[in-house]
Formats: C-alpha cells, structure tokens, sequence
C-alpha cells in the first residue's frame, strides 16, 4: 500500500470527525433543524469499508448515515447544506440528516426506520446479478437492526440466490437507549450467518485497517459471485442516541474512558506514525485541509437560500 | 374485435412490454413453475427464462423491498403479491420506502416499478384472500393506484402502469380473470393514468365506481334506463389521485351522484370522492350522495355470509330511485 492510501484513510475518518462535530455544534444551538444522530467514535467502519467500493457499487445506510456517506464520497458542502435544510442540499432540503443520500457515487439513501435498508440492498444487489456485473452492494446495519424481521428476509434471499450483497454491522453496543444484550438472543450478532449458511465474522471496528481488510474478503467473495457474508465490526456509540439525548442510561465516565483507550482516530494516527506511514507533518496538513473544507461547508450551508414554498410538490410524481 | 380473458390480456401486456425492454423483471410467489395461482404469467419462463420470472422465497417484505432496490439499481421491476391481502407484511416497504425515496431523496432517483396485487371476493376466500384494501393507499402520497374493470383497460393500463415512472399499485380483481371482452391486438393499446374514463354516457345521475363493480354500476344503468332514467357511469380505472376533474363536469351536469365499490364503504373511497364533489360543487347537487359498499366486517366465509357482505345490484338500483323521490 503506498502513502496514498494511508492518507485517504486517514482524511476520511477525520473529515467524517469533523463534520460530525460541527453538526453536532448547529444542532445544539438549534439551528439544524430535525432529529441528528451522531457517527462519531464509528469512523473506522464506513471508511475502511468503503475504501473497497468504487462508484458504481451501493451502499445502503441507516439513520446515522453521515459517515457512511462521506465515506462513499459524497461532498461536504452539499451533505451541510442539506442538513441546514437549504435548497443546495442533495435532497434540495426534502431530506434532512435522516434522508441523506448521493446517488451520483452510489449512496442509495440513510434510512429512518430501522433496518428498513437491508432489502432495498439486497434488491439492488439483484439486479446487479441480473445485468451480470461485478458490482456489489453493502447494507450497514446496527445490533439493535438485526432484531428486525427484514434481516431474516433479505439475508435469506441473499444467500439462498448467491446475491452481490455484503452485511455490516455495526456493534455500537446501544439499541436507541436500551443496552443490545438485554434484547437479543445473540453476543455476537455475526453467529447468526450460521442460519444461513454465510460466513460471518468479527472485526475490531476501531481498527480501520483491520476494516478494511476483512470487508475486502468479504466484497471480493460477493464480487465473485460467492453470496453475502455478515462482517460484525464492535465498537461503540460515543454519543447518545440522537443529538440532546440526556443518556439517563449510562456514565458519561464509562463512554469517556473507553473513547480515550479506544477512539480510532488516535489509534490510527499511532499506527501511521509508528510504522512511518505518514509523517506528522503529512498527518497535520491532512488536518488543516479538512478544517478548511468543513469551514468552507458551513459557509456554504449558511449563505444558501431555503427552497421557496413552490417547490412543495416537486418530485413527487414524474408522470 | 377479438375476445380474450382479462388473464389473457395482462399476460399479453407482460410479454410485450418485456420483449420492449430488458430491464423489466417480475418477481413474486409460483410464478415461475406454477405461471401464478391465477395463470397470469403462464409460459413467461419461456420466453423469458427464469432469471426474469423469478420465483421468490415467501417474504412479501424482501419481494417488495428488492424491487425497490432493484429499481434503485436502474430496474423496472413488476413485484406479484399473490393476495392483495398480503400487502399488510409489505407496509414499511410501500408507505415508507417505496412512496417516499424520490422526494424525500430530492428528485435523485425514480421507482419506476408495479405492485400486482391481485384483490376482491372469490368463492369463499374469507377473511384474508378476499379483501379490497385500495382505500389503504389514498392516504399515501408518492405513490399512484391504478383499477382495471374490463380486459381492454387490464392489458392497457398494465403496460402503462410498466412504462410509467411512478411507483405503481395495480389491483387485479380476482373475479374479473375469466371475463372475457374485447382486446384491440394493436401494440401501443396504452390507458392514460391519472384519467377517468365515461364508459356510458347519460344526464340524470352519475355513478362513479370502478375495478369489479362496473359491472353492477353498467347492470344497473341498464336496468334504470328501462324505468326512463339517463344514467352517466364513470370507470375511475386511477384511484389515488384520482380524476377529480371527470367526476366534477359530470356532477355538474347530471346533480346526482353514486359512488359504487366492492371494498368495505366505511372509510373506502367513495367516502373521499363524496367529499371532492361536496367541496366543489355541492350546489350542483339536487339529492344526497349516495355511497355502496360492503358491509362493515371482515370478510366471512360462508356463501350465504359473503353474499350479505357482498354489495349489490340492486342496492345502485334503489339508491337511485330514491334520489328521486
């Protein structure tokens, strides 16, 4: 791997932090309209897993879709933009942070019913497999997802016609506020592809190579026409549920310690200096870029005009 | 003109519009091996082989979702429910995926797919094979619900319904399969969705109905024209959004209205149809509306039971006479 992909890696995790910071920073003092719900401390998954994906593969996400959808490749401005609900957002502010989508770079839409992703990937997934390509398609769902009856649905019409669809989920521990383990039948949500006949496996979600790594097995398999496979990254949900939530649930002690032992920006940023993949000054001018970016996104989303009451009914029907 | 069977004529629409373009797939429970439990899609296999007549698991939910996935993928997917009944486990999948993702995604993308839902009484089907749920869908924006009454209207409106780039529910009443009627072999036979259609002209009083009981509405047109009144019959054939326009000029004119449908009258559409014409031209009115419907209970089993639940002829019939009284 040359230095390219390191930084690649590593400016889109922290472009992913960043953003997320500054939504976080509007929704709190109410200027993002809507229900945010915060990716930060996940940054390793959607860009380790994405670094797979080209343009023409989908990926379906969930509603903690930011990540996801910076990592894909959608811009900034244009993702700001729509969460400030302005007329320049991708969605033309018909969205909002729950409805974010790109579909120029393959990012079918976050979704905001829970698990109401996994057969819409699936479904494209088959008409890949219909139009005989070698694209595939990832559906990012969380532990608390996997209690829904889609996944039953969709993982068995995945494997039972060798579908082009890769399964992620992502083990953040919490199910809106209630803690996974006291709902599912499961430790691992992973050991549930043995109903199907899949391979599923374990990843430290933190570790964005190790991400990358093991989605690459499992998108080359489903590339190849091998079926799905469920890949179970843990890690954990360093922010509540949505922006605001009082987290009556847990210490604030807990999350913080964890963060700091495990936040995958740092670790990777270790590795990277450790084994001279990049420099601190390489890693520095990646951050500089960034803020600059994210900076240069909010102004846009500000200055943006909100779409005027005539555009209600437009793209609601095309006939 | 040539007469075939309204399952005739929907498996013509099928196979010409699938010889049209390539990316129209179906997929839905026995349709591959058995050709659908009513032969609607007997012998695509075929012509098109099964990666295109796709026989699913049974997972109403995944049928629907991965058409709208598919679609999502550049697909125009034609989705079989099997039972219209059955759209109850696909919901999420209709109201929230289906209906919303293009405006709610800005105009990203297209659902350019059709539901077949297959709806209506049938010999003692009961409470969960027999229902009429259109009603269901009047509610939800994004999405357009389309009725044949007749064969002609069945293979037009389907290969529409397949061109078009909404998201389609089309629901094929179980009683009409085996009517036969008259089917124009020519190729472009296209019915406009989103218009009504005055399948009998007249000035006194106009039922308005739709899918199976135009029969009953033309029945009773024919019996009320013999006691010396001009009744106008209008066939919906769109429900939602429905031709408000067509249904207004004929109030206008004849100061009557009957809307007649075989699903429950409680809360069905006749209810929203009354409600148009009492906003918009109330004053034209010279009686009451007057709405049919079935009775207000799931659907019973026993003959003698579905036929009580069942409307009627006859109930048009009076519902008429006493407007003018």
């Amino acid at each position: 791997m040359d230095k390219h992909f390191y930084a690649d890696l590593y400016r889109t995790m922290y472009r992913i932090r960043t953003f997320e910071k500054k939504i976080e920073e509007f929704s709190l003092k109410g200027e993002i309209p809507g229900f945010v719900h915060l990716y930060i401390g996940e940054e390793a998954i959607a860009t380790g897993v994405c670094a797979n994906l080209t343009h023409q593969d989908y990926i379906q996400s969930t509603h903690r879709g930011h990540g996801h959808t910076i990592a894909k490749g959608a811009q900034t401005d244009r993702m700001m933009a729509e969460l400030f609900g302005k007329k320049t957002g991708y969605c033309k502010g018909k969205g909002g942070s729950m409805h974010i989508a790109d579909f120029s770079v393959g990012m079918l839409g976050a979704n905001g019913i829970v698990g109401g992703g996994y057969t819409l990937a699936t479904g494209a997934a088959l008409a890949e497999k219909i139009k005989k390509t070698q694209n595939v398609s990832v559906v990012f769902f969380g532990d608390g997802a996997s209690n829904r009856g889609t996944f039953h649905e969709a993982l068995n019409m995945a494997a039972a016609w060798k579908l082009p669809v890769v399964f992620v989920c992502e083990n953040n521990e919490w199910a809106s506020t209630t803690p996974y383990q006291t709902t599912t039948s499961v430790k691992d949500i992973s050991v549930r592809a043995k109903g199907y006949d899949v391979p599923g496996v374990i990843v430290d979600g933190n570790n964005v190579l190790e991400v990358y790594e093991v989605s690459k097995e499992a998108i080359d398999r489903a590339r190849k026409g091998q079926g799905p496979s469920i890949v179970e990254m843990k890690t954990l949900r360093i922010k509540g549920h949505y922006v605001g939530d009082p987290e009556m649930y847990r210490t604030a002690e807990e999350v913080q310690k964890r963060f700091r032992e495990n936040d995958p920006i740092t670790r990777f940023e270790a590795t990277l200096l450790e084994n001279e993949l990049l420099s601190r000054k390489e890693i520095d001018g990646i951050i500089r870029e960034i803020d600059e970016e994210i900076e240069a996104a909010v102004k846009f989303a500000l200055e943006s005009p909100f779409p005027d009451e005539s555009e209600l009914y437009d793209d609601l029907y095309i006939d | 003109m040539r007469e075939i069977t309204f399952s005739q004529a929907t498996l013509e629409a099928m196979k010409e519009e699938m010889q049209r373009d390539d990316t129209i797939f179906v997929m839905g429970e026995d349709i591959a091996r058995q050709g659908g439990i009513f032969g609607q899609f007997k012998g695509l296999p075929d012509d098109f082989g099964t990666d295109r007549i796709i026989d699913t698991p049974i997972s109403e939910t995944a049928i629907i979702g991965s058409a709208i996935g598919a679609a999502l993928a550049g697909m125009r997917p034609v989705a079989d429910m099997h039972f219209a009944d059955f759209m109850g486990i696909t919901m999420d999948e209709v109201f929230n995926q289906m209906a919303k993702i293009r405006y709610m995604f800005g105009g990203q993308t297209k659902i350019p797919m059709v539901i077949r839902a297959p709806d209506g009484l049938i010999r003692s089907g009961a409470a969960q094979h027999s229902q009429s749920i259109e009603a269901w869908f009047n509610n939800i924006p994004g999405i357009k619900v389309v009725a044949p009454s007749n064969p002609s209207d069945a293979k037009g409106l389907l290969k529409a319904a397949i061109r078009s780039d909404d998201p389609i529910i089309y629901f094929e009443n179980k009683d009409l399969y085996r009517q036969s009627g008259p089917v124009s072999e020519e190729e472009e036979l296209l019915v406009e969705i989103g218009k009504a259609k005055v399948a009998r002209a007249g000035t006194d009083v106009t039922i308005v109905s739709y899918s199976v009981m135009m029969n009953n509405a033309l029945e009773a047109a024919e019996i009320l024209e013999k006691e010396g009144y001009s009744v106008e019959v209008i066939d919906l054939i769109t429900l939602s959004p429905f031709d408000e326009k067509t249904v207004i000029e004929s109030v206008k004119k004849t100061h009557r209205l009957l809307i007649a449908h075989e699903a429950v009258k409680k809360g069905g559409l006749g209810g929203e149809v009354a409600a148009v014409v009492a906003e918009e031209a109330i004053d034209y009115l010279d009686a009451p509306i007057i709405r049919v419907g079935a009775k207000f209970t799931p659907v019973p089993f026993s003959p003698t039971l579905e036929e009580a639940y069942r409307p009627k002829t006859h109930e048009i019939v009076d519902g008429i006479r006493s407007m003018f009284i």
